[in-house]
């Protein structure tokens, strides 16, 4: 260790000779050095990510659908109107709304309390962490096929033989799908969403400095006291990052919709809605121009997001 | 003596939370404010029941794909019908082995591949930063949130032009540059916690850059290519509509085998169920194998 402290200013010496031309060459040499490593990824990211885009751009100005090729030609932003105009896009902006909110928020609370729950000790915690985990690890198209077929279906389903098994053959047998079909979609994604949000705010929890709650306590903090004076405060970025990054996955969420509804019902989101236009109805502009449209609404909502999830990323590199 | 026997389970029972419980309040007045046993033990035992609520479906999938089709779909459900594989055979009998080959392939592979670009990439991020690394790093990150339905015309156009379509090699570059961003920002992190003053060291002592990597990088390392290992494979195991757009009878993943499975005609309950579990198998394993990694890659790193 000695010899480590000692001699860095030797090294540290050399770029700084006076030979200001030679020292701008071996400059850039370092920058590129340096730069090399990135290279691959960058290049590969920006090929694979920003040229699709770029392309979509370009597609959503276009008048361009696949059952009519000889119709293919420039469209301005007629694209776009129709994208506006269209009930269909509006119901599936307000949709995507509602599903992400919903979803984010009822797992970021659920989750909160349950990682609280989680953080004390009883007996059996870890059986019930692991227990609180697994809907998470289950593939989301089993998940919402297990929903739909195996929990919700009106005949069949555990749901409606819960209710017959409590309450006899006059129970009630609804039919959960058609009379809500956001809120099924909702229900199954808040059940796989919640143990993420747990875990990541259990994992905060538990780098809470105890020493601190301690000393509240014995100077007489009740349990509500130190709960919104300092746990809260102290989860703030946990929760921040758990929800954004929760959103990023919900906003995108394709499986859900299209195995329990198909979309139908009113509960087509943006990226059912683009899929259908692209894959079903083979209108690439109109596809392309609700594809713009979708970016530049993450874009915005992102840009609000995120500065305060880097001030964790920040603290965590001092 | 028939008197005093309804009070001894009364009075057998009482000291029981006591001792289970936090140490008695006369010790000293700071343990007072603790909150008694009583609370203490109500509310682990709504933290089970919750976590059972949770794992219930899940319990409920796993019993009925044990079953034939007929107890399968029965109301109210047949919960001691007797045990079948019969779900699991009809599964098997679909032939879904070459989806799961698909599955796995797209999955490994681009998982290492994530991790031969990522990690340089991180390096060149961290430990040496290039200019403005924090705006690259954002750049990666903002990639993530470019929705993938966004970009999916242009690149089922170009697969269809240059004939990879239904080609699991496209699916698997596709979710190389899917979890890129991911794990540069989880190796980052990670990298940023290498001691520079032992990098420093090491060079001074002559230390090779393989041996550098070796004995000083990579032991602080080695738990975020985990993470980032896990996280990517889960991710790429799990998706859907590119695999669905792009894939078809030949390079079709496992998510793609589900969607064609449910029938509209006769039972499929079990069948669904049993197929349902298969195929989530390798992430429950792997999920539950290392389940501090999985909030590791969950985080990206921000939580270790």
């Amino acid at each position: 260790m000695s010899t480590a402290t000692t001699t860095p200013p030797a090294g540290q010496a050399a770029p700084k000779a006076p030979d200001s031309k030679r020292n701008t060459q071996l400059k850039r040499a370092g920058d590129w050095s340096r730069r090399a490593p990135l290279l691959p990824a960058l290049i590969f990211v920006i090929v694979m990510t920003q040229l699709p885009f770029l392309v979509t751009l370009i597609i959503s100005f276009m008048n361009w659908n696949a059952y009519y090729p000889d119709e293919r030609g420039f469209a301005g932003f007629d694209n776009f109107t129709r994208v506006f105009t269209d009930v269909n896009a509006r119901q599936a902006v307000v949709v995507t709304i509602l599903l992400t909110l919903a979803v984010v928020l009822i797992s970021l609370l659920m989750g909160l309390g349950i990682a609280l729950l989680l953080d004390r000790k009883f007996r059996g915690r870890g059986v019930v962490r692991t227990m609180m985990i697994t809907p998470f690890l289950i593939v989301p198209i089993a998940a919402a096929l297990l929903w739909k077929h195996a929990l919700y279906n009106p005949e069949y389903g555990l749901f409606n033989g819960l209710l017959r098994f409590f309450f006899g053959d006059n129970a009630p047998q609804p039919d959960w799908i058609s009379t809500n079909p956001l809120w099924a979609i909702i229900a199954s994604l808040v059940w796989q969403w919640t143990p993420f949000m747990m875990l990541i705010l259990l994992a905060g929890l538990q780098g809470r400095p105890l020493d601190v709650v301690e000393a509240a306590r014995i100077d007489g903090a009740n349990g509500w006291q130190i709960f919104t004076n300092m746990t809260l405060p102290h989860l703030r970025q946990y929760i921040e990052l758990a929800g954004l990054l929760g959103a990023i996955y919900v906003v995108q969420n394709f499986d859900a919709v299209f195995t329990i509804t198909s979309g139908g019902l009113g509960t087509a989101n943006l990226p059912y809605f683009i899929y259908q236009t692209f894959y079903t109805a083979q209108d690439y502009g109109r596809a392309s121009a609700a594809g713009v449209v979708v970016v530049i609404g993450t874009i915005i909502i992102i840009t609000l997001a995120l500065r305060s999830v880097f001030s964790l990323f920040k603290e965590e590199s001092r | 003596m028939s008197t005093s026997t309804p009070v001894t389970p009364e009075t057998s029972g009482d000291p029981v939370p006591d001792s289970v419980g936090a140490p008695k309040p006369i010790q000293g007045s700071q343990i007072s404010h603790r909150k008694a046993p009583r609370s203490q033990g109500l509310l682990g035992l709504l933290a089970w029941v919750i976590g059972i609520l949770f794992v219930l479906p899940v319990a409920w999938m796993v019993l009925t794909s044990l079953h034939s089709e007929t107890d399968a779909a029965t109301n109210p459900p047949s919960l001691f019908a007797p045990l079948s594989l019969e779900g699991y055979k009809a599964f098997f009998a679909a032939g879904p082995w070459p989806a799961l080959l698909n599955s796995l392939t797209a999955s490994v592979i681009s998982t290492l591949l994530v991790l031969l670009l990522a990690f340089p990439a991180a390096y060149a991020l961290s430990i040496r930063p290039v200019k403005k690394w924090s705006d690259v790093l954002f750049f990666f990150l903002s990639t993530k949130m470019l929705p993938i339905v966004a970009g999916i015309l242009p690149l089922y156009l170009f697969a269809q032009k240059v004939g990879l379509l239904d080609n699991i090699w496209w699916l698997m570059l596709l979710y190389t540059s899917m979890n890129l961003p991911i794990a540069i920002w989880m190796l980052r992190s990670f990298l940023a916690e290498v001691p520079i003053e032992m990098l420093e060291a090491a060079q001074i002592d002559g230390a090779s850059l393989p041996r550098t990597l070796r004995d000083v990088i990579a032991p602080v390392v080695m738990p975020g290519i985990a993470a980032a290992a896990l996280i990517c494979f889960i991710f790429s195991w799990n998706e859907l509509l590119l695999a669905r757009v792009l894939t078809g009878t030949v390079a079709g993943t496992a998510p793609v085998f589900l969607t064609g499975f449910v029938t509209s005609q006769g039972l499929f309950l079990a069948k669904v169920c049993a197929a349902s579990l298969v195929v989530s198998l390798p992430v429950l394993a792997a999920g539950f194998a290392a389940q501090d990694k999985l909030v590791q890659g969950l985080s990206m790193g921000a939580v270790k």
